[in-house]
Order: C-alpha cells, then structure tokens, then sequence
C-alpha cells in the first residue's frame, strides 16, 4: 500500500469523488488561484495548503470554483447549492474565519433540515484548517471544533492521519448532513499507508490506536499523534493505555469510551481547544454521568489554556499540550 | 411615508399598456389578482387572530406589499427556487405554497408545511423550489447564489430570487451575495422591498446611500425600479431582469418601493409612524385597489371575475383558520426528530 501524506489522501478523496459524482462541486478561497492574476497560470495556488490540487484542469470551472473573499458568501453559496441537488465541498481556509460566518453555519446550513420539518437535505460539507504550531498567531492557529459540536444539526469530523482524514471525507461528501470538516495543519505532510481507492469510514465509529487497559486515553485530532507518544513512553514502565482516536466529535462514540472507562476506571482527555465548555470537558461529562461507578481516579484534562493562541515559539510551544504534559496526566491518574 | 415617483433609470423598461394584458392573458390577470388577494385576506385574519392569543410566537404581516411577490412570482415556476424573509408569508402564497398547510404551521401544527418545527418565519416548500423564509436579515440572498449556482451549472434556464428589503441591503451578507453572483455570473435575482422601515427605523435614516438599486449597481448588476404597489410596473420590471438572467447574462437587483400596512411584527405600536401614515397609504397604495382599477380602465378582465375571487379567497382562509384551530400539534416524541437525515 503507498504511502501517502495527510494532504494527498485528501486530495485523493476530492478528484475520487467528483469523478464518480457530477453533482459534487468545490468553493472557496484560491482552491485553484490565479483568476484574475497577470501571470496567465490559472491553477496558481491548488489551495493554500494544496488539498484543491489538479481539480480546475480535471473538473472546470463550474465545479471548481475560486470565489471572492466572503466567507459568508462561501458557506451561504455551499448551503443554497446543496438545498439545490448539488453536493458541494466548501473551503474556508482557516478554521478561524468560521467567525466571520456564524450565522450561515449555525443559523442557516445546521437548522435547515429540522426548520423545515424534515422535508430538504443539505449534503455541504466545509473544510476548515485548523491548529496552532505554525506561529501564525491568534486569528490563524485555533481549533473550534468545540463550538461547532454544540450545534444540533452539524456532524463535525477531526482525523487524526491520512488513512482516516481519506475516508472519512470521502463519507463526508457522501453524507447528506451538513459536514464540519476540521484538518490541522501540522497533520498535512504526515505520511502512513492510504489505499488508493474509495472507501469510507462511518462517523461515530472510535479508532483504537493502543490497547492498554489500565488507563483510557481520549486525544483527538493532532492530540492522537502526541498522545501515542505518550502512551509509548509510559508503555516502558507498565502502564498500558488505551488510546482512543473519537474521530468525530457529532456523532460521539460513547460507547467506545465508556467500554474502556469499565476496564481501565481511570479517564485522560487530550484537546488542543481551550478547556471551557470543550469536547474534553464534554467527555469528563460524560465519564461522570455515565461512567461514574467505573472511575477510580478524577479524570484529567489536557488541554490549551483559556488565553488565545500566542504567537511567540516558546509561548506556542507552552501552550499547545504536549506529549510530557499527557505522559504526567497518565501518570497521575495511576497514583 | 408618501408615495414615491418612480425614478426610471437606464435599466427601468417601458411600461407598454396594450402588450400587458395580451401577455399575460385574462385567466394569469385573474390568477395574479387571486393570489395578492389571498395574501392580503390571509394577513388580514392573522392579524385578527394574533389578537386571540391563540397563535404562539410572533409574527410579520406582509399586507401592503402583495403586489410585489406576486408580480415576481408570476415570472416563476415550480423548478425557479426563491429564499424569502421574516416577512414571507406573502412569497410562499406568490410562489404556490399551500395556504392551509401555511395556516396549519403558523398555529404550530404537526400537519404544518414544516410539521411545526418551523412557524410563521421558516416556512419553506421543496416542491415549490421554497428555499425557505429566514429569520436572519439578509440571511438568505447567499443562499440564493448557491442555488444560482447550481442553475447556472444545469444550464435548464432556471434562476434563483433572493427576497429582502430596505433593512437587508444593510448587510454585509447581501454585499457579499451580490459580489459573488457577479463575479460567478450566475442566474440570481436580489429583489429589495422598501417598505421605508427596517424593524423601527425608517429607512431615510439607515439606507445611507437612500439608493438601493446603487449599491446593486456598484457591485456591477443592472438594476431596475418599481412601483412595488403596482402590479403591472412590478411584472414588467421583474420580467426584464428574470429573463435576462434566464439567459445566461447573470445577476440583477429589482428595487422596489412599497410600505407595509401592518408594524415591523403584530403587537408593535408603531409609535414611529405619524398618526395616519397608514390610513393615508392603504388609500392611496393599496396594489388590489390599483390592480382593479387599471384592469376596469383598460377592460382587461370582467370585475364579477374580480369579485368572485374575493368570495372564493375568503372561503379559502376561513378553511385554511378552521383546519389550523382543530389541527392537533405535534407530539413531544417530535422534538429531537429531523435534526439529521442520519445520525
């Protein structure tokens, strides 16, 4: 099986759908670049991190569409098109920016189907790239998956590598719910086995990545990546973990997590958002209402801290949790 | 708010009294004439009805402005899509919606259009291309791109109408909705109802520019005016920039300058109307009045034909309120349906 990065397999998804399906379309910001530019080359960009790649000379310019920088436009454009029988796949480029399109995602695309008593489908899914790492600071590094998941109506998607990040776009675009699509930027040039053809992934179906059983690890998103390592090291002095990778936040795998929580009665959750009202807390929720009998620890939380995204290296680096920050937290939850 | 003169601009078509009736016919002058009615008879027994508490929420009558959906509308079918307001009851009727079903969702019946999930401000009709009314000002003309968009890409010759009014052309949304449908050239139509207030401001103080079709045209669409209590003026306007963008020329903005008959929602006392503002209009800008004169006038249509509409609309709505009182509601097991098509 190739080896492929986090980006290609996305990329793979996008040309692999839009050639089996003629209603999928793709919007956004320089998702392929270059209209209106003197150089003549009209696929200048390909998207700023290069998923949209190779579509506009494949697909054309009715479904591959460069758009103005609107990005209410963007997902009112995406919503009113999928309302209309197309599927189309939206890039707001950083996640960040979901801010300047609140309402078309919240009050408009997530409420559509339940306003109007279940009679219209809105199949759109949004791309957001998301994540702190690349000192870009506190407008360009967030990752609000949180908000999203609060929103009935919404599925909100965070893959953790290229493998998963394939299918579960592809079911993404497949899907005929409003799809929140969150990619962190530092997972795009990670690398691991993709196969070449379509296949899906069920949303609200957990990964295990470690099966331990003395401890359970939640990580989602880039904190899967970190929490391996964690869970590595402390693997050295006996303590087996297992690591669990929710994929999606809306739908949540419960069941999943309070399996393990049975076996293992002690919980860490690992979320790069900050700590109020996150996907972390939600699951600490979850372990204390459902799973409180299993716990023989307080469950411990790894997550951001409740500031912005700073843009300093040495700040970033302290805010964004790390693998020693986890490695503690599982250690402190075996005393 | 006195009446205001049509101002023709380069884009502003002629009105042509002997082509009107021979294009539209008796039988669509009747129909066109039915449906301002039913809209107007519709508001005008929920406004009597809001009165008796029975109906939950709250509620913008569009009463006073019939002329102007029903005028656009009449350029549409069943595949054209149009996203409306908070203020839609008037485009659903214009635009085929069923009015029982209306009834039964505004009274929050679970045999409504939207099985009371919705209400009066989401309506919406997917076999009616009814996109929805929407609650957000401005909310729904990026909506109206999307769906142009997909129009444009079936080349069938649809078009996409985005309903708003004097208050939306204040939103970014709308600006940005106008830029993109010109900048992807696609088949959508921004109307603008300038009923003189948005919510309880008058539009001569927060239109900044007080010239709506302006702005369209600043974003590079023709732009067109009308006299939004006149039938003909509006169905002959709409008609320029609908069947222009039928043909592949891309978007236009329709602006037309209406008032409404009722307050910003029912219960608001207006208190920033002068004391007679509305008497004087419904006297002088009543579009069911003016439709019947101009069509006596020109003897387009028989006025026993008019008359036994108003008998026939009246029959329709005190069904329509009958079958909504004793409708059931919806059951509690209906709260978290509908949220997704699979979860």
């Amino acid at each position: 099986m190739a080896q492929k990065s986090f980006r290609d397999a996305l990329n793979d998804a996008l040309h692999l759908e839009m050639a089996r399906d003629p209603t999928v379309i793709v919007l956004g910001e320089d998702v392929s670049g270059g209209a209106g530019g003197t150089s003549g080359e009209r696929e200048a960009s390909g998207g700023i991190f290069g998923v949209t790649k190779g579509l506009l000379p494949k697909f054309g310019e009715d479904r591959v569409i460069d758009t103005p920088i609107s990005e209410s436009a963007i997902i009112g454009a995406a919503s009113g098109a999928a309302l209309a029988g197309l599927r189309p796949v939206a890039e707001l480029m950083f996640a960040d920016f979901v801010g300047v399109s609140m309402d078309q995602i919240f009050n408009q695309m997530a409420k559509f189907r339940y306003m109007f008593g279940g009679m219209m489908r809105c199949p759109a899914v949004v791309r957001l790239a998301m994540g702190a790492g690349m000192n870009m600071g506190a407008q360009h590094s967030q990752t609000i998956y949180p908000f999203l998941t609060a929103v009935p109506g919404l599925k909100v998607v965070v893959p953790s590598n290229a493998r998963d990040a394939k299918g579960l776009l592809t079911q993404a675009i497949r899907d005929d719910d409003p799809v929140m699509f969150f990619e962190h930027k530092a997972l795009y040039p990670r690398k691991c086995e993709v196969p070449d053809e379509a296949y899906t992934i069920s949303f609200g179906e957990a990964s295990l990545v470690r099966e331990g059983g003395d401890v359970t690890v939640v990580a989602i998103g880039r904190m899967v990546v970190f929490a391996e390592k964690a869970v590595d090291a402390v693997a050295a002095d006996g303590i087996r973990c297992d690591l669990i990778d929710p994929r999606t936040t809306s739908p949540l795998d419960e069941e999943t997590i309070l399996e393990s929580l049975e076996s293992s009665g002690r919980l860490v959750v690992v979320d790069e958002s900050n700590p109020r009202c996150s996907v972390a807390a939600d699951i600490a929720a979850l372990a204390a209402s459902k799973g409180f009998h299993s716990l023989k620890a307080p469950v411990m939380q790894v997550t951001a801290p409740h500031s912005p995204v700073p843009f300093a290296r040495e700040l970033e680096r302290a805010y964004v949790p790390s693998p020693a920050r986890i490695e503690a937290a599982i250690r402190a939850v075996m005393k | 708010m006195v009446p205001v003169a049509v101002r023709r601009t380069r884009y502003t078509p002629r009105l042509n009294g002997e082509r009107m009736p021979t294009q539209l016919g008796s039988e669509r002058l009747i129909d066109s004439y039915r449906r301002m009615k039913t809209i107007r008879e519709f508001e005008e027994r929920l406004h009597v009805e809001i009165a008796t508490g029975e109906i939950p929420g709250f509620t913008h009558l569009y009463a006073g402005q019939e002329a102007v959906a029903v005028g656009v509308c009449a350029h549409l079918d069943d595949r054209d899509y149009i996203v409306s307001t908070h203020r839609g009851h008037g485009h659903c009727i214009a635009k085929g919606c069923d009015v029982t079903g209306m009834m039964l969702e505004i009274y929050g019946r679970r045999d409504g259009l939207c099985h009371g999930k919705g209400g009066s401000m989401h309506i919406a009709d997917a076999a009616r291309g009814m996109l929805g009314a929407n609650a957000i000002v401005g909310g729904g003309p990026p909506i109206a791109v999307g769906a142009a968009i997909a129009c444009r890409n079936r080349r069938d010759g649809r078009v996409s109408v985005a309903f708003g009014g004097d208050g939306s052309s204040n939103q970014g949304t709308v600006f940005e909705a106008m830029n993109m449908a010109v900048v992807l050239k696609v088949p959508a139509i921004f109307i603008f109802e300038d009923n003189g207030y948005g919510e309880h401001t008058g539009a001569a103080y927060a239109v900044g520019s007080r010239d709506i079709g302006g702005r369209a045209r600043g974003f590079g669409m023709p732009a067109v005016k009308c006299d939004g209590s006149d039938f003909f003026s509006v169905y002959e306007a709409a008609g320029e920039v609908i069947e222009r963008a039928r043909r592949g020329e891309g978007p236009a903005a329709l602006e037309a300058t209406i008032t409404r008959f009722y307050g910003h929602f029912e219960g608001d006392p207006q208190l920033y109307r002068a004391k007679d503002e509305v008497k004087r209009q419904r006297e002088t800008l009543d579009c069911l009045k003016k439709f019947r004169e101009r069509a006596m006038v020109e003897d387009w249509v028989a006025e026993s034909a008019l008359d036994a509409v108003d008998t026939q609309v009246l029959a329709t709505i005190d069904a329509a309120v009958a079958a909504a009182k004793s409708a059931a509601p919806p059951p509690d097991s209906d709260v978290a349906t509908d949220v997704y098509v699979s979860y």
